[in-house]
Parts: structure tokens; C-alpha cells; sequence
């Protein structure tokens, strides 16, 4: 019985991590990567445009009301039927619907990982429990919903907030519970155990990281559902409300003015698609990258 | 004082029942096992695959809580110790996956020093650094695997930065799951050696479960031999090999192929002839009757009683020839 241990092992020459790979293979999708630059470009617009203007989007100018869209002019897109300029409004509503929608999947995306982890590792009747609960809130009617919180939060942004939050968690909850479960019976979690590591601590330092290609796919679909969302809330009135703009109230004011003058539909509108359509190929691009089936 | 000790030790698996409120069954496995196992010895726990190795493995470390019995560590109820995730430092365990028992998104100085953050959570980042490339010298990697991934690695790597996170708490006991069964045969031996020179090196007791019998040979002082959760046979090393006395311990050498060096030797397959009984239905009588030669009537009725049957042997069957 010979004891060779003589020889240490080299390490082989350095590879990329798991996830630097996975970055590097996202950034070589030319669609992915260009739709990244325009909603930025988009975002920086709607956050830091307004300030290029001398007034803001609820300052009426009664010289020009309902003016037509002229670039030359000091309303390049012209202004609503109050004189306000049309394009500080839909960049303002920019921020409110961006905020929301990027706020709002974060939050949703936190609670429903951090659930679904716990469900997932945790197994056996707490699982149980914890997705009956899903399930139900699953089966329980948006609108209703909706309603039943603004009278809890006296209506307002926070409302509708909530309202999104409270609905989305469902889904990543569900997705990564499926995953937590097949990790909790990998070895590492049982190492972690055997190294005396807590419940909670093995589910934040173990399953959500090994979750992170699910979230990071999911939760890039989740903004624009956010965004439409607040859009479609907004736009049936209970969602934010006018003189403080949103892409869904400005869509829902120019849909209303469609027959006259199609301008007031057509900005806020053709903005709101093209943030869907960017977090969609970036969704797909990520979704390609990080999809854990083909690594 | 003895180690680690396990007395009519029972353990099971909850089974949910069909609905989300109705009663959970268990599902029994290991039934009324005993052992003890003395600091710096190695105890082969052998036994075809699916007999419930790696449930006592766990189960003797209290990863799954017994149903029946107990363990005691070092003289003290495992149940009873305060705060025993803080003590688990002393008891470690490497499996038979070496590559699944490594976090794939950590680094492996992360990995190995994790545990250091329970056991001796003063320690400085540098030092903790330090520790765990001092781990990985002493299982044979250099320090410049620190920074790497798991995937980088080969199978037999992946197993000794299992056993670096293991010393690395400085433990007296390593439970090691068929840590050699996932590898190549060559690389089988390197790790092997390495474990019993870190038993030498730390006095670490060993619970080697195999079901590889040339393997279990080498490095154990005691043999266990398990057969449908069951202790059927325990010996010491050299007069197990020399004679084995339980028809099942029989079987199972002579289920050991020729020696061919391009096959893995002394595997013990499912290759022994006759049907295995299962968990969910076990045999009144003897746990080997439905595939043993010698099988009576009295076997199939009535179970055996593990007893010794020679100084410092035990078998559990009716008719051990001594
Ligand atoms: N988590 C579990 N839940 C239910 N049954 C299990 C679980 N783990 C293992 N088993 C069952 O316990 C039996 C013994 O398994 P195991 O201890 O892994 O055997 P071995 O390590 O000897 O191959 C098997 O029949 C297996 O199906
Ligand atoms: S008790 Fe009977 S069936 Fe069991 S091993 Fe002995 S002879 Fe075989
Ligand atoms: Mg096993």
C-alpha cells in the first residue's frame, strides 16, 4: 500500500465560469445586443429628455392648443388639446411606465424566487401548502383584485403597484420551485448540510444562484408584462391617473382622439412597442444564452 | 472512547400521502442496525445496491433523522447535542457523485471553505483563504485550483476537492458514499490512497461504503456486510476475506468477476441470481431466502437473529457453519 502523493496536480489553463460564458455567448446576439442599445437609449431619453425642454409635461401653453406636429416649432410633436407638448408628456410617461415595469418585475421576480425556492427545498407539507396558496391566488379574478386593493391602499400608484406585484410573483414562484426541487436533491445541498449550513442559508447561497439562468429569462419577460400591465390598468382607468402621464393613460387619450388626429396615439404608442419588442429579443437572447437545457 | 455507535438503529423515508392533509406512511429501510466504530479505524460497509448504504450513511451523520434507535457520538445522543449544525465539523461525508456534490456556480476555494464560516466564523478572509488552499495541498491540488470552477474539473479532481471540503473543519470522521464508484480505475486507487493517508495523517475513522469487495478489502480494519437494510454479516477484515460465513457474503464473492484488467474488478453487481425483494414488501423471514441456496422453510418463516458466531464475528442466519 503505497502512499503516492508526491505529484500535485496542476490546475489546467484558466476557463471561463459557467456564467462569464453564458454573458459572453449573450453578447455575440446581434439582435439582443442592438435591442439593449435602443432601450437604453429609450430610457435615457424618457429620464433625461424632459430636462431639454422649459416646461414640463402638465404646463399648459394656451398659445398652443391642439397644435399639429411641426419639428421647427417649440412643440416638435405638437401639444393635446390642454396645450400640453406631447412629447415631454410621453417621455414623463415613459418614466412612470418604465419605472414601474423594471420596479415592479423586481419585486415581483424577488418574491416569487425567494417562495418558490423556500417551497421547493423545503418539500413535504410546506410545499403543499405553500403552492395551494398559489393556486388559489391563481384562480382569483385580476380586475377584482385590482379593485379590492385600491380600497385597501385608498387607490393611487401604490395601489396599482401592488396590484401588479401581487398578481406576477405567481409564475417565477411556480418556475423556480420546479427548479429548487430538483436541486435540494442534488449532493451539494446535502454537503451543505453536512456543513452545518441552515435551511435559509442553503437557499439563498445554493438555490437562487442555481436558479439565476431561470430568473434572470424569466424575470426579462417580466417586465414588459409588467409594463403592459400598468398599461392596460391605466388605460381602463384605474391605473394612474391623468394629469400625471403613463404610456397607458397617453395610448388611452389618443385612442379616444383617434378619429381627429391620430398623432396623440401614435408616439406614445409606437414607444410602448418598441420596449415591448427590444425586452422581447432581449428575453429571447437571454433565454438562448442561459437556457440551462442546452449548455 | 467509542466514536461513533448506532444501537437498533431504524430509519425511513416519509412517503406523502395522496392528499395535501392526509397521513404520511414511512417507508422503512435500515431495521434495528448496530455499530461502533473506534477514532482511526475504517468500518467497509458493503451490500448490492439499493439495500440502504447510503440511508444509514446519512442517517448515522443525522442528515435524516432515525425512526427507530439511536446514534451516539462520542458517548453523547445525537439528538441531544445542542446545536449540533456548529459541531459537524467532526462528522464529514464525500458521495459517490463528485461532481454533483460541488456547487456549480462556486468557486473552489468557495466551496471548500464554506464551511469554515460555520465552524470558526472568526477567522480573517486571509485566513480562511489560507486554509483552503492549505485543503487542497493536502488532497493533491495545487493552489492555483483555488479561483477555478467545478466544471474545469475531471471526475477524480472533483472528488478530492470533495475531500478538501471535508478535512477542511479538521474532522474525526468522514463517511465516504462509494466515493470511488463514479471514477475511472485508474484514478480509483489515487483517491483511495489519498483517504488513507489523510486517516493516517488526522487519526480520521472511516465508514467506507462500497459494494466493490477489492476496494472495501484495502482500506477497511472491519467489514459490514447489509443486505435489504439488514446487518447480515460483521467480521474483521482479514477473516472475512478469508472465509466469508453468511451464504449472502458468500454469494456476494463469488458475484465477483474473473480478474480481467480491462473490467473493474471485484464489483458486486445485481448479478446475483434471483429475484431481489422489494423495500415496499419485505420477506417475513430471512431478507435472503428468496435467492438463497440454502433456503428451508424455517428461513422463509422466521427471520434470523444477527448473532456471534465466532470471537468477535457475527452472522445473522439459521445454519452458519462454523
Ligand atoms: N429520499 C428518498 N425517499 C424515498 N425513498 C428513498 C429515498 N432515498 C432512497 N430511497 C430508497 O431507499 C432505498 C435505499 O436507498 P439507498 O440508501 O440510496 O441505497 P444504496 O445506497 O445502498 O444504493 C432504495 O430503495 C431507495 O429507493
Ligand atoms: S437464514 Fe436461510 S435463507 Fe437466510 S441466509 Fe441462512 S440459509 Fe440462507
Ligand atoms: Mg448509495
Amino acid at each position: 500500500m503505497s502512499v503516492d502523493l508526491t505529484l500535485t496536480e496542476a490546475a489546467p489553463p484558466r476557463s471561463a465560469s459557467t456564467l462569464q460564458l453564458q454573458f459572453r455567448r449573450f453578447r455575440s446576439n446581434r439582435l439582443a445586443m442592438l435591442s439593449v442599445g435602443l432601450l437604453a437609449l429609450i430610457v435615457l431619453a424618457c429620464f433625461f429628455g424632459p430636462y431639454a425642454f422649459p416646461f414640463t409635461g402638465e404646463d399648459a401653453d394656451f398659445d398652443f392648443i391642439s397644435a399639429p406636429m411641426d419639428l421647427w416649432s417649440p412643440h416638435p410633436f405638437g401639444t393635446d388639446e390642454y396645450g400640453r407638448d406631447l412629447l415631454v408628456r410621453v417621455l414623463e410617461g415613459g418614466q412612470v411606465s418604465l419605472t414601474i415595469g423594471f420596479l415592479g418585475a423586481l419585486v415581483a421576480g424577488v418574491i416569487g424566487v425567494l417562495y418558490g425556492a423556500v417551497a421547493g427545498y423545503a418539500g413535504g407539507r410546506a410545499d403543499g401548502l405553500m403552492m395551494r396558496l398559489v393556486e388559489i391566488l391563481y384562480g382569483f379574478p385580476y380586475v377584482i383584485l385590482v379593485i379590492l386593493l385600491s380600497l385597501l391602499f385608498g387607490g393611487g400608484n401604490l395601489a396599482l403597484f401592488a396590484a401588479i406585484v401581487f398578481t406576477l410573483w405567481l409564475t417565477p414562484a411556480v418556475i423556480v420551485r420546479a427548479q429548487a426541487q430538483s436541486l435540494a436533491r442534488r449532493e451539494f445541498v446535502e454537503a451543505a448540510r453536512a456543513g452545518g449550513m441552515t435551511g435559509w442559508q442553503i437557499v439563498v447561497e445554493h438555490i437562487v444562484p442555481n436558479c439565476i439562468s431561470v430568473v434572470i429569462v424569466y424575470g426579462s419577460l417580466l417586465v414588459p408584462e409588467v409594463i403592459l400591465s400598468e398599461s392596460f390598468l391605466s388605460f381602463l382607468g384605474i391605473g394612474i391617473k391623468e394629469p400625471q402621464a403613463s404610456w397607458g393613460n397617453l395610448i388611452a387619450s389618443g385612442t379616444s382622439a383617434m378619429d381627429s388626429d391620430l398623432r396623440l396615439l401614435l408616439l406614445p404608442g409606437t414607444l410602448l412597442a418598441l420596449v415591448l419588442l427590444c425586452l422581447n429579443f432581449i428575453a429571447d437572447g437571454l433565454r438562448d444564452a442561459f437556457d440551462p437545457n442546452d449548455r | 472512547m467509542t466514536l461513533l455507535e448506532a444501537r437498533n438503529l431504524g430509519v425511513g423515508y416519509k412517503i406523502p400521502g395522496p392528499g395535501l392533509f392526509s397521513a404520511s406512511r414511512m417507508l422503512p429501510i435500515v431495521h434495528d442496525l448496530s455499530l461502533s466504530l473506534e477514532a482511526g479505524r475504517t468500518l467497509g460497509v458493503v451490500g448490492e445496491s439499493g439495500c440502504g448504504k447510503s440511508t444509514l450513511g446519512r442517517a448515522l451523520l443525522r442528515l435524516i433523522p432515525p425512526s427507530a434507535g439511536q446514534v451516539l457520538w462520542q458517548g453523547e445522543d445525537m439528538t441531544l447535542i445542542p446545536d449540533l449544525r456548529r459541531r459537524r465539523a467532526e462528522m464529514q461525508i464525500i458521495f459517490q457523485d463528485p461532481v454533483a456534490a460541488l456547487d456549480p456556480r462556486m468557486t473552489l476555494a468557495r466551496i471548500v471553505s464554506r464551511p469554515l464560516s460555520t465552524f470558526e466564523p472568526n477567522l480573517s478572509r486571509v485566513q480562511v483563504r489560507a486554509r483552503a488552499v492549505d485543503a487542497l495541498q493536502q488532497v493533491g491540488l495545487s493552489a492555483d485550483f483555488a479561483d477555478r470552477f467545478p466544471h474545469e474539473l475531471s471526475g477524480g479532481q472533483a472528488q478530492r476537492v470533495g475531500i478538501a471540503r471535508a478535512i477542511i473543519g479538521r474532522p474525526k470522521l468522514i463517511i465516504c458514499d462509494e466515493p470511488v464508484s463514479a471514477l475511472d480505475v485508474s484514478i480509483q486507487a489515487q483517491v483511495i490512497n489519498l483517504l488513507m493517508e489523510l486517516q493516517e495523517k488526522m487519526g480520521l475513522a472511516l465508514v467506507f461504503i462500497s459494494h466493490n469487495l477489492a476496494v472495501v478489502r484495502h482500506i477497511s480494519h472491519e467489514v459490514m456486510v447489509m443486505c435489504l437494510g439488514r446487518v447480515v454479516e460483521q467480521a474483521p477484515r482479514d477473516a472475512f476475506y478469508a472465509r466469508p460465513l453468511h451464504p449472502y457474503s458468500q454469494a456476494l464473492m463469488d458475484a465477483v468477476p474473473e480478474p480481467n484488467p480491462k473490467r473493474e474488478r471485484g464489483r458486486v453487481g445485481t448479478a446475483l441470481a434471483g429475484e431481489l425483494p422489494s423495500v415496499l414488501n419485505p420477506p417475513r423471514g430471512c431478507v435472503f431466502a428468496s435467492r438463497c441456496p440454502k433456503a428451508t422453510d424455517l428461513c422463509r418463516q422466521t427471520r434470523p437473529e444477527l448473532r456471534e458466531v465466532a470471537p468477535g464475528r457475527q452472522a445473522a442466519c439459521h445454519f452458519i457453519e462454523t
